[in-house]
Order: C-alpha cells, then structure tokens, then sequence
C-alpha cells in the first residue's frame, strides 16, 4: 500500500488530475447506470401504484431485481435489421444516442467546488445549451435507417419538437446568467445562496423562467405528455419501433440519461443545487439528491397523471406561448435588474 | 493544470466504450437468424407498401429555419446577459432594439402562417 502512495506522490500535479478525473468519471459513469436500471424499476413500479396495480413485484424482494432480469434477457435476445435498413446508421443511432446522453451530465455540480463535479468549465451553460441539440441526431438516424413509415415520422416529428422546445429551454435560461453574472454552472448556484433559504432559489426570483424549463425540458426528452415521437396509439413505437435486443435497450437507456440530466442540471439551475433550503442547515450534497429525487418523481408523476397532446397543439404550445412567454420574460429581468429592484440586485 | 475538457472528454469516451462493447457482446450473444418474415419492416402485419425514403411536409423544413434562425439569437442573447450590468441603461435599450427586430421577424413568420401546423 505504502508503494502506491509513493509512487502517487511521485507523479506529477497534472498526471495526478488525470488520474483524479479518470475516477470521478469511473464512479459517476457507474452511478448513472444504477440509476438508469433503478428509475426503469421505479417508474414501472410508481406507475403501476399510481392505475392501482402492483407492477413488477416477482424478481426479488419488492420486484427490485426485475432491471438485471431484463438487461440479461435482452442481451441475449436475437438482433433484427430490417431489409432495406441502412445498416451502419441502424446500428450507430443507439451508440450516439448514448454518448450524447452521458456528455451533458459532465458539468452538474452536486456538491461544492472541486471533487463533487466532473468537469467545472467556465462556459458550463453554453456547454449544456450545446450538448443538449446532440440527443437529436441519434432519433432522426434511428428513424430514418430502419426504412419504416412510423420510426420515419416519430424521427421527424420528434427532430421539430426537439428544435421547438429547446428554444424555449435556452431562452429560460439567459435571466439566469443575467443574475448570476456567469457562464459556470457553480457560481449560478452560489448566486442563489442567501439569507432566506430557498425562497432566494431562482425557482422563486425566476418563476416564469422555471416553469417555462420544467415544461420545455420534459418537451427536451420525450416524456408524457410530450411522448409524441414513440405516440403507441399512433406510431407504433415511433423512432425505435425496429429496434430489438441491446440497442432497443441502449436507446432507452439513453432516455433515460436524458431525463436524469434535466433533473440534475433543473436542480443546479433552478432548486438552488446543494444549497439548503434553510438558513440554519448547512449546505451539502445531500440536498442535491433530495431535490433531484423530487424533480424525477415529478416526472413519473406527470406520466402517470396527464394524457398526450395532440400534435398540432404541441406545435403551437412551443411557438406561440413557450417562447414568447420566454423572451418577455429575459426583458422584464432585464428591466429588473436596470432599475435595481431587490432580489434582482446581487 | 489539466484542461478542463480532458474530463470530458473521458466521460465521453466511458460512454461510447461502454455503447461499442455492450452492442458487441449483445451481437455475439444474440446470432441472427433471419426469415424473409422476421426481416420484413413492420408495417402492423400487412406486407409493406412502398419505402419510407418518401418526401415528408414542408412544415418541418419550415420549423428547421425558424429555429436555425432563433436559436443563433438565443445565442447572441447569451454574451449580453453575462456583462448586463456593465453594459447598464445602454445595454438594456440595445437589447430592446434587439429583440423588437427579432420579434418583428417573429410576428411575421407567425401572421404568415408558418408557425400553424
């Protein structure tokens, strides 16, 4: 043991970064995972509760081995191309859709300055603004190449509300840097540290920004009732109705991922991240996981509780109220913070 | 001191491994055995008509542009808000100019028509 210790004071301060950072990504990397397996369960299982069934209850002690029972049976389920499908592009969509997934999670932070974040770049927000549009092109090859009408219209359907809805995400997020005074995603949470607790979080001094996000976030990752792209009443199973075996599941998985991420990064943003939401308590990462927990349940909640829009109306909802409601928004925190109203100070 | 995206850039490539060995192994597990039936698109039973590489709305490029368009000046939007306090009244008024020139576009695009699906 004492040979590993020296052997690491001997390295040198950006060798031993690395090394810091290749295992930050290793633990991270693997808690997303447990994550993913477990919010599949969860969902199933609240959903379930929610229609009075019981859900997944037979694989282990409360059904909670019910995700490894189906990672194992669709790994070795059979691998069907369709005829006709462009191959590469069939295969790849999953991959892509996975490493876009995993990108954007890099930049929360879910403790203080230093070890609780993978990477604290000083464009955080723009980095996010522009990882977040990757998601998008894993759909629209997945649609495309399986050569079938309905992954053809969930792909394109769900390109034109990933495009409308991730204008109104961006916008809701400029009144932010307005108060912040920053790019970096830590010291938008730190701008929300004061002696009022949570109701300085910007969930309370941005309102109309927040709630603009929730909606255009859950819009971002194809939740219900935004679920247009994979419509089963409609579309089959839209984008990935030709998919089967491990990429079906990569796909999911990559769902999943996505929707984690918007709740960590709608938590830095707007639930004051591991700031406590009292003045006593102390800070720690531990809220952070507490307001995450609750904006995931949220969204199994929305699941389970709203139907599905029709599409004309999503359509219109983005374009004619999301955004404009968004841009009014950045101009009266602009006026705000010109005239120097309290709270809008800093 | 590291650069802050060689992080990244290993998260990156955590994922993608992760994506490439997991498809490989579920290929090596999972032969295909293919039948004309089982390969066939799937088209909810009936033998498939046509292919899906047909030509799709206009809307859709429409959306595109429009967005294309917004979302540069979403972009433009970031940079004035980090020095907004610096900039003071006059920041504030060129950003009204700003926005009323975009938001003229908008109404446009929205009388027009193209923003009805």
């Amino acid at each position: 043991m004492s040979g590993l210790s020296d052997h690491w004071a001997g390295l040198s301060p950006v060798a031993q970064q690395f090394w810091i950072a290749v295992l930050k990504v290793a633990v991270i990397f693997n808690v997303l995972l447990g994550l993913f397996s477990f919010m599949t369960y969860a969902e199933r299982r609240l959903l379930a509760f929610m229609q009075f069934r019981l859900g997944p209850n037979r694989t282990g002690p409360f059904g909670v081995l019910q995700p490894i029972a189906d990672g194992i049976k669709l790994f070795f389920k059979e691998e069907v191309i369709p005829e006709g499908a462009n191959r590469w592009v069939f295969v790849a969509a999953p991959a892509v859709a996975v490493v876009a997934a995993f990108l954007s999670i890099a930049v929360v932070p879910y403790g203080g300055p230093g070890l609780f974040q993978i990477a604290d770049l000083e464009v955080g927000i723009l980095y996010l603004f522009a990882i977040s549009s990757l998601g998008v092109y894993a759909i629209v090859m997945a649609g495309w190449a399986a050569n079938n009408k309905f992954t053809m219209l969930g792909g394109l359907r769900s390109a034109a509300q990933m495009f409308s809805y991730e204008l109104a995400l961006g916008l809701s997020w400029v009144g932010l840097i307005m108060l912040a005074g920053s790019f970096r995603i830590q010291d938008i949470v730190t701008a929300q540290k004061g002696g009022l607790g949570l109701l300085n979080w910007f969930c309370v001094v941005q309102f109309p920004a927040f709630i603009v996000y929730l909606i255009a976030a859950t819009a971002e990752v194809n939740r219900t009732p935004f679920d247009l792209p994979e419509a089963e009443t409609e579309l089959v199973a839209g984008f990935h109705t030709e998919y089967s075996s491990m990429r079906f599941a990569l796909l999911q998985m990559a769902e999943y991922v996505n929707m984690i991420t918007v709740a960590a990064v709608g938590t830095s943003l707007f639930l004051g991240g591991w700031l406590s939401p009292l003045p006593l308590l102390p800070d720690s990462p531990l809220w952070f996981f507490v307001k995450f927990g609750l904006l995931l349940f949220f969204f199994i909640w929305l699941r389970g509780t709203l139907p599905r829009f029709r599409y004309d109306q999503l359509m219109h909802f983005g374009w004619k109220v999301l955004v404009p409601v968004a841009t009014l928004w950045i101009l009266v925190t602009a006026g705000l913070v010109t005239a120097g109203v309290p709270g809008f100070r800093r | 001191m590291l650069p802050p995206y060689v992080p990244i850039l290993i998260l990156g490539g955590a994922a993608l491994s992760f994506a490439l060995i997991t498809l490989l192994a579920s290929s090596l597990l999972g032969k295909p055995r293919p039948t004309p039936a089982k390969s066939a698109i799937y088209e909810c039973g009936v033998p498939a008509v046509g292919t899906a590489r047909e030509r799709f709305p206009i809307k859709f490029y429409l959306v595109c542009m429009i967005f294309i368009l917004l979302d540069v000046d979403a972009a433009f939007l970031y940079p004035w808000a980090l020095i907004f306090r610096e900039l003071g009244m006059f920041g504030f008024i060129e950003m009204l100019v700003f926005v009323g020139l975009l938001g003229g576009g908008f109404v446009y695009a929205w009388k027009t028509g193209a923003l009805d699906w």
